[in-house]
């Protein structure tokens, strides 16, 4: 349970998406102009991430993992390909599942899920975890579980949504400043992101 | 030969590395563009790695373009290059160990590379192999070249180092000249991009 | 004829063509590459060890020279018996189960006994060899790496200035009470014959090393003192 805990609050602070690893920044900074629209997409990644990690982890240890279905036989080098597979299959079927039962969710979330799946995060987060089932159990970053791969998709997904938050904010209060001209828009907004990123940093001290 | 080289086909090749660069103009791919250019090594191997699978999955959905159905386009498209990105991540894990290991999960994160998917659907749907060819080749190239310079400044003023031989003379070592631990913090990229993006607008814009 | 690339059949049967030809061709290219692969891998651990051992695994045959000059053995019931498995690449949860592997090299300047320890830095797992003279009281060589510690801090522990700054420190102190050998924050050492100077400005990653290595070699407390 600690380990779990610890876990969570680790994917959101220390290894954020965004601030440690820069994953799924395509749709991050083009869709965090106004904090509405951001936290509709944050959300989004933060669900998507919540039913393909646990997904990807059963895979990885019942299908691909050295010796998970016949004794011998690894079958790693397959784990791209359905891992793609699983992040596009879920997200449309996600998109289905909130059309058919909760309409006006996918009139403000349905915009978005299209473009989750060609986001970063979301693989990225299931290649991570791959990483992590073969590390040693001592390890902070160890995923050994189901409830392991549920708080980390969870804190990761969270993280990533603080930070398309943040970000939307202060774009939003910079729509007033005096950017040079051939900075504005996206120059900037590289910029404000370094230095959240910068931010970010003092929370890598932290040990739970 | 000369319709190899028409005007056509050298904008297709050239365009991407300037004026149309993925990164700097189109804002594409550029999640795991940042984590690997803190040295010069894994950026041009990174590059490279991206400018191959462009290339390629690029001329093989040209070829197959007319004969894929429509419906489960993507899927072929996705499939195509993860085989692709799997192929190269396993050459990179048999020859060049250590920059595989350096580069860890984001070789497997060109997949999601927005700049490949865009280029075969904007692209290789519509054109003939040769000329998609050139473009994979170039989109590759000019998001290398961004790659490249990042790495250069990051790992001349972080380390001192450019290919990790020392470049800094000891001279002003001894004078007290001190390596920026800023650079090397993965946040400084972020900065550095936005830097990039800046200049090249502010080029681009007196030659217009 | 021209086909109807939207039919439900020519869909299906495009479909399951791509899957096979690509399974066929990753399945190729993996097997094709494996071997070379894993002999990469055994090879990067090999090249650590033999760091320890204060080669430079740049101007040797990392492979060559370890089946030559190493040994893999257990400590098992108070003596070393060869290690019969596969090469392993981590030994944090061998320890943990018992398996107290030792490496025991035959270099020029004597039997050295390298011990293998892992622990933890800021941000994620660390781990090191340790070289120790054939006393078992000194250090001779070191070698530490890090999954993911800051560039140009903590992660200077895998620079060979660092390591370099183990060489013959003392595991015990004169008082001896278990494992003294230690890694304290830059620029406090009090006793130089057992305290190693920390990394400037990553004093959590060189409190991990510290950690790693004073419960990492007090796991071996008994093959340290075994008396020869």
């Amino acid at each position: 349970m600690e380990h779990i805990i610890s876990l969570f609050v680790r994917s959101i602070f220390v290894d954020n998406m965004i601030f440690a690893f820069f994953l799924g920044m395509c749709s991050y900074l083009a869709v965090s102009k106004t904090v509405k629209t951001a936290l509709g997409l944050g959300v989004a990644v933060t669900f998507v991430l919540l039913v393909t990690v646990p997904v990807d982890y059963a895979l990885q240890t019942y299908v691909l993992g050295p010796d998970a279905i016949v004794k011998g036989v690894d079958l790693t080098f397959l784990a791209f390909i359905l891992f793609i597979a699983v992040i596009a299959g879920i997200v449309q079927l996600v998109e289905m599942v909130v059309e058919r039962f909760s309409p006006s969710l996918y009139a403000s979330l349905g915009i978005f899920l299209p473009l989750i799946a060609v986001n970063c995060a979301i693989m990225g987060a299931s290649l991570f975890m791959q990483q992590r089932v073969t590390m040693e159990p001592t390890n902070a970053q160890f995923i050994g579980g189901f409830g392991d791969a549920i708080a980390y998709a969870l804190g990761s997904g969270i993280g990533w949504l603080l930070a398309i938050v943040g970000l939307a904010a202060i774009r939003e209060k910079m729509a007033y400043t005096d950017v040079p001209k051939p900075l504005q828009g996206l120059g900037i907004t590289f910029i404000t992101v370094g230095l959240m990123a910068l931010a970010f940093m003092c929370f890598s001290g932290l040990n739970i | 030969m000369s319709k190899m080289f028409s005007e056509e086909n050298k904008a297709a090749f050239c365009n991407p590395i300037n004026l149309n660069n993925p990164i700097a103009v189109q804002v594409l791919g550029i999640c795991s563009a940042l984590a690997v250019t803190s040295q010069l090594k894994p950026a041009i191997v990174m590059g490279l790695s991206v400018t191959v699978i462009t290339a390629f999955s690029n001329l093989i959905i040209s070829l197959l373009r007319k004969t894929i159905p429509n419906r489960i386009r993507i899927i072929v498209q996705l499939v195509v290059v993860a085989a692709l990105v799997t192929i190269v991540s396993q050459v990179l894990k048999a020859y060049v160990y250590d920059v595989s290991v350096q580069l860890s999960v984001y070789v497997g994160l060109i997949i999601t590379n927005c700049i490949l998917m865009g280029r075969l659907e904007a692209f290789a749907m519509q054109n003939g192999p040769w000329s998609s060819f050139l473009d994979g080749i170039g989109n590759g190239l000019g998001y290398a070249l961004v790659l490249v310079i990042v790495g250069f400044i990051r790992e001349l003023f972080g380390f001192g180092t450019l290919f990790g031989f020392n470049v800094i003379p000891k001279c002003l070592t001894d004078a007290g000249y001190v390596n920026n631990g800023m650079m090397v913090m993965p946040a400084m990229s972020l900065i550095i991009v936005g830097c990039v993006i800046w200049a090249h607008r502010s080029i681009n814009k007196e030659e217009k | 004829m021209k086909l109807n690339t939207n039919s439900n059949v020519y869909t299906v049967v495009y479909a399951a063509v791509i899957v096979i030809v690509v399974a066929f061709l990753l399945a190729f290219v993996s097997s094709s590459l494996k071997a070379t692969q894993d002999a990469n891998v055994e090879n990067d651990t090999k090249g650590q060890i033999l760091t320890a051992l204060r080669y430079d695994k740049s101007e040797i045959d990392v492979k060559q020279t370890f089946a030559e000059k190493v040994q893999d053995m257990l400590f098992q019931d108070g003596q070393l018996v060869p290690y019969e498995g596969k090469f392993l690449t981590t030994y944090g949860t061998e320890i943990k189960n018992g398996n107290l592997h030792v490496f025991v090299a035959d270099t020029e300047e004597g039997t050295k006994y390298v011990i293998p320890v892992t622990g933890r830095g800021l941000w994620g797992g660390l781990w090191g060899y340790i070289a120790l003279n054939e006393d078992k009281r000194t250090v001779y060589g070191a070698y530490f790496y890090h999954e993911s510690e800051t560039a140009g801090l903590g992660a200077r522990i895998g620079e060979a200035e660092f390591r370099e700054s183990f060489r013959g420190k003392e595991l015990f102190s004169d008082g001896r009470e278990g494992i003294a050998l230690t890694v304290v924050k830059h620029g406090t050492v009090k006793t130089p014959a057992c305290e190693v100077d920390g990394v400037t400005g990553a004093t959590l990653t060189s409190k991990g090393v510290a950690a790693m290595v004073h419960d990492g070699l007090s796991v071996y407390e008994d093959f340290i003192n075994e008396q020869r």
